[in-house]
């Protein structure tokens, strides 16, 4: 058998190198933004109600986030350890996470009603290629909850945060 | 040849390859769950709080995966020592089997009771729990997991039971549980009803030879998470008195802590109440899991 393979390779033919692969294959290269250097989605409406949640009805909610900047700050964090984890990390290889950070951020800092909107797209559609399973999303939190205890949000505050998000596993978690 | 090399390490690689992509996407104690989310291991076996069964399923592993607990837990009392070992195997966090092997040391109580000094009793305990709905965790807030459970126990020492007047040394008792993590509150609210006709968990037999048996139990747990890793709490359980001894309801308050993702720790006050006529055994809990 290895022979067989081994005699095969030797006799094949090597393809000449002025071959363009991408348009062999139909494949189209994106390029980013050179604005905000995200890569183009497919057109949506853009609506709050994307976020999965409703918004707290409470201003220190926000403030045990430290603000806008605190909520960025835990918000690329999580991005930032969630790429760098090797047990979910294949997962953001082939994602845009620049995008990610920003659109995690604004659905954060939409949740915790600390005066942003939404333009990302809903949970289902977000999640629907991704292959999420329980186990993902479980480190997923672990590095929120890290993101978070870093910037020194208080435990309880965190669980109430998580609290917000807990119900929308149903639509992340796809196998 | 540089080609030939390099392609017959590709071929090498592939071959080599598929135990890499199982243990990536693993099935056998691969872990996934959240800390403290496995909960401890009851006196029973399964888990739960410390006296408390729980709706949760033991191990680490989530709904893909298998995963393992061992446990040995102590509970030093005024005139009884209890100790306990068991391990339990979690599957797709569903099913729970779980074995518990109790060990009851009467010390002094013995040679009033006639046994002898330091007489043990012993028990087995098979149990299986299946996750009938819902998550602990996930899902909507209000929405518990909720479980059944079967737990059949074997005690070894058929002529004390007999002697105690109970009416027989094997039972079953049957659980359902429902348990959330109120997220919200940062609160872990556990209830679960019992049927069963065991004395002291059967430690004394099962029902009563005048006929007393099968009754509703109900076990309670309340606990606050007070980070990642700790969590305290109190639990109740009400017990029958089949056998006229004064059997009382049992109550605890634990704190929980895992040392590691791994390893879990619990240290509780306990209030066994009256035990074989010999009241107020209450002392210190102590027990330690480990858990794949």
């Amino acid at each position: 058998m290895f022979s067989i393979i081994l005699t095969l390779v030797m006799l094949q033919e090597s393809p000449a190198s002025n071959i363009d692969w991408d348009k062999e294959f139909g494949v189209e290269e994106k390029v980013r933004d050179p604005l905000t250097g995200e890569f183009p989605i497919e057109p949506f409406a853009p609506d709050n109600a994307n976020a999965g949640a409703e918004p707290f009805d409470n201003a220190k909610m926000a403030s045990y986030f430290g603000g806008h900047e605190g909520i960025r700050k835990i918000a690329e964090r999580t991005v930032e350890l969630s790429e760098q984890d090797p047990r979910i990390s294949a997962i953001f290889v082939a994602r845009d996470t620049v995008r990610l950070k920003r659109t995690l951020f604004e659905q954060f800092c939409y949740l915790l009603d600390a005066g942003c909107d939404y333009s990302g797209r809903d949970m289902i559609t977000a999640h629907a290629d991704l292959g999420v399973k329980m186990a993902d999303l479980n480190a997923l939190v672990e590095n929120l909850q890290k993101a978070m205890r870093e910037e020194r949000v208080p435990f309880a505050v965190q669980n109430r945060f998580l609290a917000k998000l807990a119900p929308m596993s149903k639509d992340v978690v796809t196998r | 040849m540089a080609r030939l090399l390099s392609f017959t390490a590709f071929i090498l690689s592939i071959v080599a390859s598929p135990s890499n992509v199982a243990a990536k996407d693993g099935d056998f104690l691969d872990g996934g769950k959240l800390v403290l989310t496995n909960a401890a291991s009851s006196i029973e076996g399964a888990s739960g709080g410390g006296i408390a069964t729980w709706a949760t399923i033991s191990g680490l592993e989530t709904d893909r995966g298998i995963g393992v607990t061992g446990h040995v837990t102590v509970i030093e009392l005024p005139d009884y020592g209890w100790q306990s070992h068991g391990v339990a195997i979690g599957i797709a966090n569903r099913v729970e089997l779980s074995y518990a092997r109790q060990n009851f040391d009467t010390r002094d109580v013995g040679t009033a009771l006639g046994l002898g000094q330091g007489y043990t009793l012993n028990q087995d305990v098979f149990a299986a729990k299946l996750r009938l709905a819902g998550d602990l965790v996930y899902g909507e807030p209000l929405v518990p997991q909720i479980s059944v459970g079967v737990q059949h126990k074997r005690n070894l020492d058929g002529a004390v039971t007999t002697a105690v007047g109970a009416d027989s040394p094997n039972g079953t008792d049957f659980t359902l549980s429902a348990s959330k993590l109120i997220l919200s509150r940062s609160l872990l609210v556990s209830a679960t009803a019992r049927y069963t006709e065991a004395n002291q968990t059967g430690l004394l037999g099962f029902g009563s030879a005048a006929g007393k048996g099968y009754d509703f139990q109900f076990e309670g747990s309340l606990a606050y998470q007070l980070s990642r890793r700790a969590i305290i709490g109190a639990e109740m359980r009400t017990k029958p008195d089949n056998l006229g001894l004064g059997e009382d309801n049992w109550m605890d308050l634990f704190a929980a802590f895992a040392v590691t993702d791994n390893v879990t720790v619990t240290a509780a006050y306990a209030d066994l109440g009256s035990i074989a006529t010999f009241e107020n055994q209450r002392g210190a809990f102590l027990s330690a899991q480990i858990a794949f």
